[in-house]
């Protein structure tokens, strides 16, 4: 197929549009602090501690977190070839979530790095799990995948919630449960730097994930190793959903709808569809989180809640909206 | 004529006495298992609680088989598909717009039936949309009701959020449910609008038999299909209503109930179903309330493990049904 020279300035356009939305993050007043203190004469110094300490720490997390999680949602759909797969949808979260419950009640003072590489291992054995179970099913393609992941989530979450009940522990699962990046600082969003490296990682191997999502047997009639992939995919999505779930809390439906949009638009070769899909998720999670930091200033509402209202409702939208071609 | 033929052990209606039988047996064991205060405080205690139980056990078992028949199928429950949560969102939005200090004058079994009626109103909508709209698959629909509750949760968790604090307290409650907590202000209402409903199910047994037949078959057979399959949605919701007042939204017990009861009786005669139905429901929460409480001093914890064994089951009955 003979490569189209696309043009640039789409792109270029959406990432102006992310770098605005992320000037506004940084300039949007938390509690007492205001934003013309930065520029005062005598607040300089104390807006300045502010925007190195809290700002900017929490925009950088935003950027990352959205970045990775819609790149690693996209990567997910490839390798499950379904478009309504994502780490919430499948069980993944809820696995993470498990695995900091276990860090939680066995090692309480366990580092967070090492937390999080539980917290992975957990939601990778819970990602195995589930190929191997949709695997199992006759027809692996439709909504039969997204309907056994939400059960499946369920069910790993009833142990969670059963376990967090009778030690106490509801309250941090609810933080884990529910993305919130308010308690962003310097010094507790570092990890997601690490997501972000996945997500350029992901971007090396493209055409790999990209050969993958056609099937196994096109794929090892090219001399790749289909199991290496999906593997490594696997594990990129453990790390991807761990980290993020250990620092700010899961946001839902995130991956699902801007993977789903950005296909839509820009098809299924990643290496074209990846850098949209990071410009996306991060420009919806900041978005999100501008609104949930304004809807009720000078209070927040956990950017987890304003993804999971628009989330579920374009996830509708998706669902019932393309009826006629499976109904 | 039952056209079968094996022992008499095994006919429907000896299943039915049997179940009553263990039914009795576990709310016997529940008034007086470790009972160590004064009968006096002992028995009014327990038996509110009881109460509420049975309660709770036969509007879910009731929704929940009326349910599967007029979309005569044995996945789909009311709280699988959402209406659960939409209730609890109606619940929300109804302090969310109209403020607690309005609605805490209003006495609150009026409040109830107000909030029943929204949601009937508001459920019969979601109802034709998903169902009278044209034949759509079955996972289409059970996935869109599965995204239908996670949406409503979240729209009433977002409206929780943007109240006072001091409101979000007096709603926080809802959003856990718990066989612990039951509402004894609604405990009179609430049974007699479920004796109610039983009622008029008795009334309706060999049109729901029918109704089970399918859209096509049941017309053929004379039967006021839109207006009949309207009628009982409204109990439906009624019943969701009550359930979720009480104990808050609660998803697959009644899925694991109703399929249990359908097990036990083999048949799909509503004279059977509807009754094993009740009777499972109680057992099941009698039962699991009793074992919890005395034998593992667990409070409320039952709800948890029905979601685990709950999901558990839709899960196999998904692979029955995809294997079929």
């Amino acid at each position: 197929m003979k490569e189209t020279v696309r043009p640039v300035w789409p792109l270029a356009l959406a990432f102006a549009l992310v770098l605005t939305l992320a000037a506004i993050s940084l300039f949007i007043g938390v509690a007492d602090l205001s934003v013309a203190a930065l520029f005062g004469g005598d607040g300089d110094a104390r807006a300045t501690q502010l925007l190195l300490v809290s700002r900017i720490p929490r925009t950088l997390a935003l950027l990352l977190s959205g970045v990775s999680i819609g790149v690693v949602a996209l990567i997910m759909q490839m390798l499950f070839r379904n478009r309504f797969v994502e780490p919430g949808t499948t069980g993944t979260v809820e696995a993470a979530s498990l695995g900091l419950l276990v860090t939680a009640l066995l090692a309480p003072d366990m580092a967070i790095f090492s937390r999080m590489i539980v917290a992975a291992l957990f939601a990778l054995a819970a990602s195995f799990l589930f190929l191997r179970l949709v695997s199992r099913i006759p027809s692996s393609g439709g909504l039969i995948v997204p309907l056994l992941g939400l059960m499946f989530g369920g069910v790993i979450n009833a142990v969670t919630t059963f376990f967090a009940y009778r030690y106490d522990l509801l309250q941090s699962l609810a933080l884990w449960m529910n993305g919130d990046f308010s308690s962003v600082l310097r010094g507790r969003y570092e990890l997601l730097w690490i997501a972000g490296a996945l997500a350029v990682l992901c971007y090396i191997a493209a055409d790999r994930f990209t050969v993958a999502g056609l099937g196994e047997d096109f794929t090892r009639n090219l001399g790749l190793d289909y199991n290496h992939i999906v593997t490594l995919g696997l594990i990129v999505v453990a790390l991807v959903t761990a980290t993020s779930v250990v620092t700010a809390g899961a946001v839902p439906f995130l991956g699902l709808i801007v993977a789903n949009i950005v296909r839509l638009l820009a098809g299924d070769n990643l290496r074209k569809a990846l850098p949209w899909v990071a410009l996306s998720g991060a420009g919806f999670l900041l978005a999100c989180d501008i609104a949930a930091r304004t809807i009720r200033f000078p209070y927040e509402i956990p950017v987890g809640t304003v993804a999971g209202v628009l989330g579920s409702g374009v996830f509708l939208y998706l669902l019932l909206s393309q009826r006629a071609r499976l109904g | 004529m039952e056209s079968y033929n094996p022992g008499s052990w095994q006919r429907p209606h000896f299943v039915v006495a049997s179940l009553a039988a263990i039914a009795i047996v576990a709310a016997i064991l529940f008034m007086t298992l470790g009972a160590k205060g004064h009968w006096d405080f002992v028995l009014p205690f327990r038996g509110t609680k009881l109460a509420g139980l049975v309660i709770v056990a036969t509007a879910i078992a009731i929704a929940t088989v009326l349910f599967q028949t007029i979309t005569q199928n044995r996945i789909l429950t009311p709280a699988v598909m959402g209406f659960d949560s939409l209730y609890v969102a109606t619940q929300t939005a109804m302090i969310f717009f109209l403020g607690s200090h309005l609605l805490s004058g209003v006495d609150p079994r009026l409040r109830f039936m107000l909030e029943a009626t929204l949601m009937v109103g508001l459920s019969l909508l979601l109802f034709r949309w998903l169902f009278l709209g044209g034949r759509r698959s079955l996972h289409l629909v059970v996935l869109a009701g599965l995204v239908f509750g996670i949406f409503f949760r979240s729209l009433a968790h977002l409206m929780q959020r943007i109240l006072d604090p001091n409101e979000f307290v007096a709603l926080q409650d809802m959003l856990f449910a718990s066989f612990n907590t039951i509402d004894h202000q609604l405990l009179a209402v609430s049974a007699a609008m479920v004796v109610l409903i039983a009622g008029i199910s008795i009334g309706l047994l060999p049109k729901l038999d029918v109704l089970g037949l399918g859209r096509d078959v049941a017309i053929n057979l004379g039967i006021d299909y839109q207006r009949l399959v309207m009628r009982v949605f409204v109990m439906i919701a009624v019943l969701v209503s009550i359930s979720t007042a009480l104990v808050g939204p609660v998803t697959f017990f009644g899925l694991l109930v109703a399929n249990l009861a359908y097990q036990a009786v083999d048949t799909d005669r509503h004279r059977y179903t509807l009754p094993a139905a009740v009777l499972v429901a109680i057992i099941a929460l009698v039962g699991g309330q009793t074992i919890l409480e005395r034998l593992f001093g667990f409070d409320t914890a039952l709800s948890i493990i029905i979601e685990f064994v709950g999901g558990l089951a839709f899960i196999i009955l998904l692979y029955r049904n995809v294997s079929r």
